[in-house]
């Protein structure tokens, strides 16, 4: 009857949005007077799961699975799910999970929300809160079938961590041929690059930058504050940045501590998909651009007087502070 | 090849969200609909595939009669029959499912659906789909080529790319990327035409239960007012975002 979490892992490390779907499993365990299970693939070292709430850990080793397959990592769910007997299932929302997601819904008969940004409203009927339009509304969505599937959005709920001991047991799934019918020939992934995915703090730039050849004071500051660089759509549509940086309605969305936005004036689109990040910060030479309603903070003036010396007054900040 | 394109018709990305009945329906006032980007950029690699491949595409969309000049622009574009599941699109599963019974019948090689739909952004229908039929999915597939029965394909993830292949039956879930923007067809007159004597054929839905609903809709607060830092102030504004946002 426990409630499941996938904590995910990078290269044998949890990844905070995997603590955060832990600390979401325990209030909703709570909610329903159970226990967290927590399902982990090849992870090195599980002891930081019982600091967020999990009182049982199912560890799975096993060869085939030593690259993310949705397919098979969908089965591996599916049988712990049955094994322990669970109703509710919490995913994170990165592209892993939300890949597997709709396998593992088929296989359960779960009915699946995602994009849940709290605690269920209430539990009978099993009721969410998830964004829809692409964060330009809300919608509460009751799931009506016995097993439940959730996707949280990263930074929604934050980290809540509790004290307490896990319980760890080897679980070994029986995979089918049928599990590995895709085969992943390559996986190409930069390694000392923060994703958008990922980040904590998200630097984008727009039309505003003039060229691509002008994005180097914008990954420099990215570099000081340790973020991912992003664009505008018109950016990644001209062919200045690739696709995989744009961030908006049609592209990813962002939800960051931090999102500096510079010299993107604030289409509807870009603001719906970046508007679940907490903090916004707009540059702009355009006192009229629409994104500056839309921020927190906001300077007016030329980017490239400004973004060069902000970075500067950060690296001191950073100095002062490290 | 035998492709299905799946359809949403959505509102466009310009649209202003807004709810009637106590905040329990959409508000289509005003509303101008259109293709699901993400599925447009699917449909686009489906003409590829139609013109140097000799493919056959279908297109298929759940929903009332009002989505029907979604599905007819489709058909301008070069798809060579619509079909309309005739229910309204209310769950994932339910569209799924509504969905895995026209592939099934139609045989198809080749699947295509956006890996969500702008609207309700659920990111679940490619999946489930391919759960349903046993078929292989690759979702938030951004490049696709076909030889025999075999796919080469590349998937985006979280920071990179990954190379896949696979054989048919496959259903993919498609983003921006798959196709260039510039590569998007917009209808010309003679294909607009020719749609008008295209098939459009109705089918009624299979029965099944809903696995999810929306009960009602809330808009986000509105944002509290701006604060202004002069540029010659930077100062100020790294004072800010560690003291007051506490975000760095």
């Amino acid at each position: 009857m426990s409630v499941l979490v996938y904590t995910e892992t990078e290269e044998g490390k949890f990844k905070k949005a995997a603590f955060e779907a832990a600390s979401y499993a325990k209030e909703v365990a709570n909610m329903l007077s159970t226990t967290v299970t927590a399902v982990t693939v090849y992870a090195e070292d599980t002891a930081e799961l019982k600091n967020y709430g999990v009182d049982k850990v199912l560890t799975v080793a096993n060869d085939k699975l030593k690259n993310f397959n949705a397919e098979a990592y969908a089965d591996v769910l599916k049988q712990a799910a049955e094994k322990e007997g669970v109703k509710v299932i919490i995913l994170t929302q990165s592209a892993n999970s939300k890949y597997l997601a709709p396998l593992l819904a088929v296989h359960l008969a779960a009915g699946y929300a995602s994009n849940v940004v709290a605690l269920p409203e209430s539990t009978e009927p099993f009721t969410v809160k998830r964004t829809a339009f692409t964060n330009k509304a809300f919608n509460f969505t009751n799931i009506k079938t016995d097993v439940k599937i959730i996707g949280l959005s990263k930074n929604a709920f934050g980290l809540k961590e509790s004290q307490g001991e896990a319980s760890v047991e080897e679980f070994s799934p029986v995979l089918s041929g049928e599990d590995f019918s895709i085969n992943i020939t390559n996986v190409d992934k930069a390694r000392d690059k923060v994703t958008i995915a990922d980040a904590e703090i998200v630097v984008s730039g727009g039309r505003g930058l003039k060229g691509p050849e002008n994005w180097k004071m914008l990954e420099d500051l990215a570099e000081t504050l340790g973020a991912a660089t992003a664009c505008s759509k018109p950016v990644s549509d001209m062919g200045w940045r690739p696709h995989s940086e744009h961030v908006g309605q049609t592209g990813k969305p962002v939800s960051a501590n931090l999102y500096i936005a510079i010299g993107i004036s604030g289409a509807i689109q870009h603001l719906a998909g970046v508007s679940a990040s907490k903090t916004k910060v707009v540059i702009n030479n355009d006192p009229e651009a629409p994104f500056f309603k839309a921020a927190d903070y906001g300077v007016v003036g030329d980017a490239f007087e400004i973004v060069p010396e902000l970075n500067e007054k950060l690296k001191e900040f950073k100095a002062k502070n490290a | 090849m035998k492709i299905l394109v799946c359809i949403s018709h959505v509102p466009d990305t310009t649209s202003k969200i807004n709810f009637t009945d106590n905040n329990t329906k959409f508000d289509t006032n005003g509303v101008q609909f259109v293709i699901n980007p993400n599925d447009e950029f699917g449909l686009t690699r489906a003409m590829w595939f139609k013109e140097k491949q000799g493919a056959s595409v279908d297109v298929v969309n759940v929903g009332g009669p009002e989505t029907e000049p979604t599905l007819r622009k489709a058909l301008a574009i070069g798809a060579d029959k619509a079909i309309r599941v005739n229910t309204p699109a209310v769950d994932g599963f339910q569209v799924a499912k509504q969905l895995a019974k026209v592939a099934e019948e139609g045989s198809y090689d080749l699947i295509i659906a956006g890996r969500e739909s702008i609207d309700y952004n659920g990111g679940m229908v490619p999946g489930m789909l391919a759960g349903l039929l046993k078929a292989n999915f690759i979702n938030t597939c951004i490049s696709l080529e076909i030889e025999g029965n075999e796919a080469k394909a590349v998937r985006e993830i979280d920071g990179g790319k990954e190379s896949i292949t696979a054989s048919l039956p496959l259903v993919i879930g498609t983003q921006k990327g798959l196709v260039e923007e510039k590569d998007l067809k917009i209808p010309n007159m003679r294909g607009i035409m020719q749609a008008r004597q295209k098939p459009l054929n109705v089918v009624e839905p299979v029965e099944v239960s809903k696995a999810t609903e929306v009960d009602k809709f809330e808009k986000p607060e509105p944002k509290g007012n701006v604060k202004m830092i002069d540029a010659g102030n930077l100062e100020e504004l790294v004072n800010l975002l560690h003291n007051e946002a506490k975000v760095i």
